[in-house]
């Protein structure tokens, strides 16, 4: 269900060119990206940013956020199957990894286990991911690269 | 002296009556009053069995052109306006609830009718459900998790044998298909299954916060008096025994990592699986070679595609009756939980007198695509495209503090909601993909640190967030019945898959 929010302009583009995306890197990590997946790519200009959708030979559909400075300040996915986030998030995987370890520190107290989504909320990393069978979706963003006026929601 | 009228009114005509009567309490152009003498309510079938629905109806008697419309109402469980009662649900013996039958025309004139429930008997398809502290010897208090108790045999053997092993404290998962054994649990040899060319089949299986890693394997599967035979199986190894997980195998970016490791990390002993589709991947791994199923000769392992009959299967639908889906009835629970909890795991769905669809409502949900198995939830007026039913998951996993309306996480764990008003009374309404939206459903979120800081397992109320959707975990469950119907198998009441449940 590609969600296209205010659609000015749509861009086709189909070029197999290298760089490397991951979040918080520049546009043209984006095309990387594409070509590691072997997916296909469409991008949509809604002015205050550009969003690239890659969709995968699994199916599973990536879409990677870009500011007018050229930072891919958000990704969102969903699908059958997780992408391959270590990639995908590059360095802000192993932050997840350390928020999550130090907050199990804090809980230590609490005597319980949860199963459910991530859930990492600080100043510098958001990131939701939550999965069923053959159905998986998240959402990364990078608060102090987000443009003004984008509203996390927009990052889907 | 006016004649005795006498008129026997089915529930389903009430409707009728009332949209054309008008509810006056005079009638007949001439000025004659009538008056309604005596209202008298019953059911069929008398006694009904908990969740299940009874036809109520109500015989008025009065004088002149009255009014035959009444309204209905019950002391327990549900009652429609057209006099369909739904029982309340109970788990053990029995109960009444008195169902009441109101003139509309004068509403000093009523009856009642008191209506034995039984509770589900003990059958070939009913196998009991507990939710406790979990496993012997786990290092933890379960939360929220209902088991069942299976037996497992190498297949062609039948229990009692020391080929077959029963397991306890299997997790009961409507989000998932499969069964999945944590491996230092088994006490037999499952045969392990190859692919075509000979290669050991392994699994990698993400969960939203972990995956497991390990070899299929083959076994007969016996829950009561069912048997599934030859299902393919996941056995759960830890990080540590070989094959290693490979790399396309990967922690969800702050998960919990290997989660089959041990009884411990897993929480329980074993899952099964009794979700919406047949297979734990489905046509997406016959295809694409996706990182889920990997050829694992000496030399490593790598993702491969793998036929649809060789995936591990729901043990559901490879019953021979009862194979079209499963209802958990769970008794209800109340706020601020309890110690242990029980129910029950039927398999089918209207293949027996126990697994009626009754007055649950369909929610149909997509077999393939990205909106697999999710359905739709309005709250607050908003859309959410996401849903779930989840037994597996163990609270009301839903949307952040962030959107409007939704209780404040707990400061000492953003993994919970702590409502400031205790209990936050929340409603939403879920609609399928068949468009069909069903009546309000009501939930109540607890201040949920409080909650888990006692001995009890069983919540009603426990919630938290989960950002743009609704996981509708185990408190869900509590006090209604569910049904997961599985895809391609026949289902009454709508195309599986789909969800159903009752009761508002």
């Amino acid at each position: 269900m590609p969600c296209i929010r205010n659609p000015f302009a749509i861009l086709i583009l189909l070029l197999p060119f290298p760089a490397s995306a991951v979040l918080g890197d520049t546009a043209a990590s984006v095309l990387d990206d594409q070509a590691r997946m072997k997916g296909t790519l469409r991008s949509v200009d809604n002015r205050t940013y550009v969003m690239h959708e890659i969709t995968s030979s699994t199916g599973t559909v990536v879409r990677e956020f870009v500011s007018p400075q050229g930072a891919v300040f958000g990704v969102a996915w969903e699908g059958q199957f997780p992408p391959d986030l270590q990639q995908l998030l590059g360095p802000y995987y192993e932050q997840a990894q350390q928020v999550q370890a130090s907050a199990q520190q804090t809980d230590s107290q609490q005597p319980r286990r949860r199963r459910g989504p991530i859930v990492i909320d600080t100043p510098g990393l958001v990131l939701y991911e939550t999965g069923h069978a053959r159905n998986f979706r998240g959402q990364a963003y990078i608060p102090q690269l987000v443009p003004q006026g984008v509203q996390a929601t927009d990052i889907h | 002296m006016r004649s005795l009228g006498i008129l026997l009114v089915l529930g389903s005509l009430v409707l009728m009556t009332a949209c054309g009567g008008g509810g006056g309490s005079s009638s007949g152009g001439g000025g004659n009053t009538s008056t309604i003498t005596s209202v008298a309510a019953s059911c069929a079938p008398s006694p009904v069995q908990s969740g299940q629905t009874s036809q109520c109806s109500a015989t008025v008697m009065g004088t002149g052109n009255f009014s035959s419309a009444v309204t209905w109402a019950t002391s327990a469980g549900q009652i429609s306006a057209s006099g369909l009662l739904t029982a309340p649900i109970i788990v053990s013996g029995s109960t009444s609830a008195t169902v009441t039958a109101t003139s509309a025309q004068d509403s000093t004139k009523s009856g009642t009718s008191t209506e034995t429930v039984t509770a589900i008997a003990a059958a070939n398809n009913v196998a009991p459900i507990i939710v406790d502290a979990g496993p012997q010897n786990l290092s933890y208090l379960s939360t929220n998790v209902p088991f069942v108790t299976i037996t497992i045999c190498v297949p062609g053997n039948a229990p009692p044998s020391a080929e077959c092993q029963t397991i306890d404290h299997v997790t009961v998962d409507t989000g998932s298909s499969g069964l999945r054994i944590v491996s230092s649990v088994l006490t037999i040899a499952l045969p392990p299954e190859n692919d075509s060319n000979g290669n050991p089949l392994d699994e990698c299986l993400v969960f939203a916060d972990g995956y497991v890693w390990g070899p299929v394997a083959t076994a007969d599967i016996y829950v009561v008096g069912e048997k599934a035979p030859n299902v393919p199986v996941q056995v759960m190894i830890p990080t540590t025994t070989s094959p290693p997980v490979p790399s396309g195998c990967q922690n969800p970016p702050g998960g919990n990592g290997n989660e089959g490791v041990s009884v411990d990390a897993f929480g329980a002993n074993a899952l099964i699986g009794v979700g919406l589709f047949q297979q734990d991947c489905g046509p997406g791994c016959t295809s694409g070679a996706p990182n889920f199923y990997y050829s694992c000769p000496a030399s490593g392992c790598n993702p491969t595609n793998v036929p649809l009959l060789q995936q591990v299967a729901n043990p559901v639908s490879k019953f021979s009756t009862d194979n079209n889906g499963v209802l958990l009835q769970m008794a209800s629970v109340p706020d601020g939980g309890s110690l242990t909890a029980s129910g029950f795991l039927v398999f089918g769905i209207g293949t027996e007198s126990n697994n009626a669809l009754g007055s649950s409502v369909v929610y149909t949900v997509p077999d393939t695509g990205n909106n697999a198995g999710v359905f739709n939830t309005i709250f607050n007026g908003t859309n959410y495209s996401g849903s779930v039913i989840d037994s597996g998951t163990s609270a009301f996993l839903f949307l952040s503090s962030a959107t409007s309306g939704v209780p404040p996480t707990c400061t000492s764990d953003n993994y919970l909601y702590c409502p400031t008003t205790s209990p936050d009374n929340l409603t939403a309404v879920n609609q399928g993909s068949n468009g069909q939206s069903g009546p309000t459903t009501h939930f109540s979120i607890e201040n949920g640190v409080n909650l888990l800081n006692t001995s009890n397992t069983a919540f009603s109320t426990l919630g938290g967030p989960n950002p743009g959707a609704f996981d509708w975990g185990l408190p869900f469950f509590f006090g209604r019945d569910v049904f997961t119907a599985i895809e391609n198998m026949g289902a009454p009441g709508g195309t599986p898959p789909y969800f159903a449940y009752n009761l508002p």
